[in-house]
């Protein structure tokens, strides 16, 4: 069987898996919409949450970036697991027992104010649309590939799929659905990984395979050869290379942090489990899912750089015939090159391809006959869903990493248009402008709202601001700047009141939202940048996705001046703080 | 929650418990992944340099273990100031 019939096979079969849960416990009333009832175990919960917040980024991008900024790639590693242990001890016990569906919801409550829901409400809606940009871009890369069109006829695909897909379920059908698509998931991620390191050092468990010698005998050990083979091509040495200076790194991976804890899709996960307690284990056991694919990442990433630096470079470098033959490049090159999204180009004749950082190789390259890097367009987000390809494995491994590509961009996507809808039907219409709306209308306005969210960001998808994980690490920084300093303060600080938290949570979006757009163009529109997204033009270094945790300083240095001089909440917020900060009394979890 | 001076006590048992793992989360990334990377490159297990490990590897497994940690502590501390739930 050829592998396109096979990947269609496989991607439908476990399509038709999701959708069938998805039609089996379809939504019935606004409150299983929205949290599928309270009375979801932590395990369960734990298993959904990892699938909710694993997404294209990092199941399709992240490794890609991780094999080629190594070192660097650590931010996305630390940023997006780190971010849970904020989750556990500062937010999730506390507002599951505050008890109600939403984030502007308590934001509403908490700072007594219709103002400051309307905020959150906006401050919720750009991040997320960010965030399903992103989406959409790993969506179209998994697409284009399986169906081998180009990028574009693939993201119109996802997008279609999305949708039907969004709209069917409610949170009751994705919290079943979910935890399916994690296992799919997980094992699409692992099996690959455990082949790969099989084969280059022997040791099937990926994690130590990374740390171990080369299977060919020659007692190298694989980080060494990577950093050796990389330097003597010019890239940057593997093991040591840093994203930007040490203050952007730092704040990359702070931003991605507070951003997780901010995020309100994952949020929203903490309000289904069914007591304050399992609120705490919820995120511990999430943090366990989602970290078996985390500590598999650096090794796929790495491995994935060494293979495809050797499907390249044959022989050794430098010598005449140490690259590949044009007319002999394996047929994944040529698959990948249907989509747009690999490319190379014989710039010196000799009907072979160099792969080589320019900058870095400097006169060697002359010295060697090579006349400028010949792959002249490498998408890092190709590299997941081809490092089975590269890696020469069989064709079923193949199909299977293609539906988990896919199975992790949907049910984020999923997760994260319900965010939106919600917060557009629930809050902004249900709460603030239509108070009397029906449950049936109140679900319509949802699922137009869930559509327009697809269409805006299926556009912007198309020529995205960045890698996918990148355009992630963007909406987290919003995320970061805006709403987890509202929500930290509301617990932590009684004093905290409704000015503080609205000019903190403007003052933090605004100048994050400034500073991305500065540098990645207006709403992210190309070509209306204001300065080239460089690091010389950056302040301090820091570049736009670590952006976020500047923004959070800021949000929280206004919010608590302006609060501690204005006056101070009324007795009975100060009352429900104190409420909140202790288990007993959470309500008790509905059957579902 | 039975008195004031008792829910303070609670919520202040909280906040150091809290500041314990957080001082934790912090070392094993930003000091141990980040500003200490290059020394503790120097010292290097298996494959792995010890700063890279960290960052990559590391840091995510005592993230686990804390929440677990602080999870399990919190469950002990509710039922000593009678405020567990059920």
């Amino acid at each position: 069987m050829d592998l396109k019939t096979l990947t269609f096979i496989v991607v439908g079969a476990t399509f038709a898996l999701y959708i069938a849960i998805a039609i089996y416990s379809r939504a019935k009333s606004t409150g299983d919409f929205y949290v599928a009832g309270k009375g979801i175990h932590p395990v369960a919960n734990g298993m959904a949450t990892a699938a909710d917040w694993m997404s294209a980024a990092s199941f399709i991008s992240m490794a890609g970036l991780i094999a080629f900024l190594g070192y660097g790639g650590s931010v996305f590693l630390m940023g997006w697991t780190g971010g849970y242990v904020l989750l556990a001890m500062l937010l999730a016990p506390y507002l599951r027992k505050f008890g109600k569906f939403t984030v502007p919801e308590f934001i509403g409550e908490r700072y007594y104010s219709q103002s400051a829901r309307i905020v959150a409400v906006i401050c919720l809606i750009v991040a997320s649309i960010t965030y399903v940009i992103g989406q959409m871009k790993g969506i179209g890369v998994a697409f284009s590939r399986f169906m081998e069109v180009d990028f574009t006829h693939g993201l119109m695909v996802g997008m279609t799929i999305v949708f039907i897909y969004a709209v069917l379920g409610g949170m009751k059908g994705i919290t079943y659905t979910q935890i399916a698509q994690y296992c799919v998931l997980i094992f699409a991620y692992t099996i690959p990984a455990i082949f790969i390191s099989l084969q280059l050092t022997g040791n099937p468990i990926p994690q130590l395979g990374l740390g171990s010698t080369m299977a060919d005998g020659s007692g190298v050990y694989l980080l060494d050869k990577l950093d050796l083979i990389v330097t003597d091509l010019g890239f940057r040495e593997y093991s040591t290379s840093s994203n930007g200076n040490m203050l952007n790194m730092f704040l990359y991976t702070l931003s991605l942090m507070i951003g997780t804890a901010g995020l309100p899709h994952v949020i929203i996960r903490f309000f289904t489990v069914p007591k304050v307690r399992d609120a705490r284990a919820s995120a511990g056991w999430a943090l366990v899912f989602i970290a078996i694919l985390y500590t598999t990442a650096p090794a796929v990433g790495a491995m994935a750089r060494l293979n495809l630096i050797n499907t390249i470079q044959t022989g050794p470098i430098g010598s005449p015939t140490g690259n590949v033959l044009i007319s002999e490049l394996p047929d994944w090159m040529g698959r990948w090159q249907a989509t747009g999204l690999l490319g190379w180009e014989d710039k010196n004749g000799d009907g072979r391809i160099q792969f080589y950082d320019e900058a870095g190789l400097g006169d060697k390259a002359a010295a060697y006959g090579w006349a400028g890097n010949e792959m002249t367009k490498v998408d890092r987000d190709i590299m997941v869903l081809a490092n089975p390809e590269i890696a020469g494995l069989p064709n079923w491994v193949v199909a299977l990493v293609a539906a988990g590509g896919i199975a992790a961009a949907l049910s984020t996507a999923a997760g994260l248009l319900l965010a939106i809808s919600s917060a557009i039907s629930h809050d902004l219409l249900k709460g603030v402008f239509m108070k009397d709306i029906s449950e049936k209308n109140e679900l319509m306005a949802g699922r137009i709202a869930m559509a327009g969210a697809i269409v805006v960001a299926g556009y912007l998808g198309l020529n995205p601001p960045g890698f996918a994980a990148q355009v992630v690490a963007l909406a987290f920084g919003l995320a970061a700047s805006s709403i987890f300093p509202a929500l930290m303060m509301g617990i932590f600080d009684k004093r905290a009141n409704s000015s503080g938290a609205v000019a903190g949570m403007l003052t933090g979006l605004g100048s994050t939202l400034l500073y991305i757009f500065w540098f990645k163009g207006w709403f992210f529109i190309p070509g209306t940048e204001m300065a080239a997204n460089t690091a010389d033009n950056w302040i301090m270094g820091i570049s736009p996705e670590a952006f976020g945790a500047v923004g959070a300083i800021l949000n929280f240095v206004v919010a608590y001046a302006v609060s501690h001089n204005t006056a101070p909440p009324p007795e009975h917020i100060q009352h429900l703080v104190e409420d909140i900060r202790v288990p007993r009394g959470s309500g008790q979890a509905s059957a579902h | 929650m039975s008195g004031n001076s008792k829910g303070a006590e609670y919520w202040k048992r909280n906040l150091s418990l809290m500041t314990v793992c957080l001082v934790i989360w912090f070392v094993v990334s930003y000091v141990f992944g980040i500003i200490l990377v290059e020394p503790l490159n120097a010292i290097k297990i298996g494959g792995y340099k010890l700063g890279f490990w960290f960052s990559q590897q590391g840091s995510i497994y005592i993230f686990v273990v804390l929440i677990f940690y602080y999870a399990s502590k919190m469950n002990k501390l509710d039922r000593e100031f009678d405020v567990h739930e059920d």
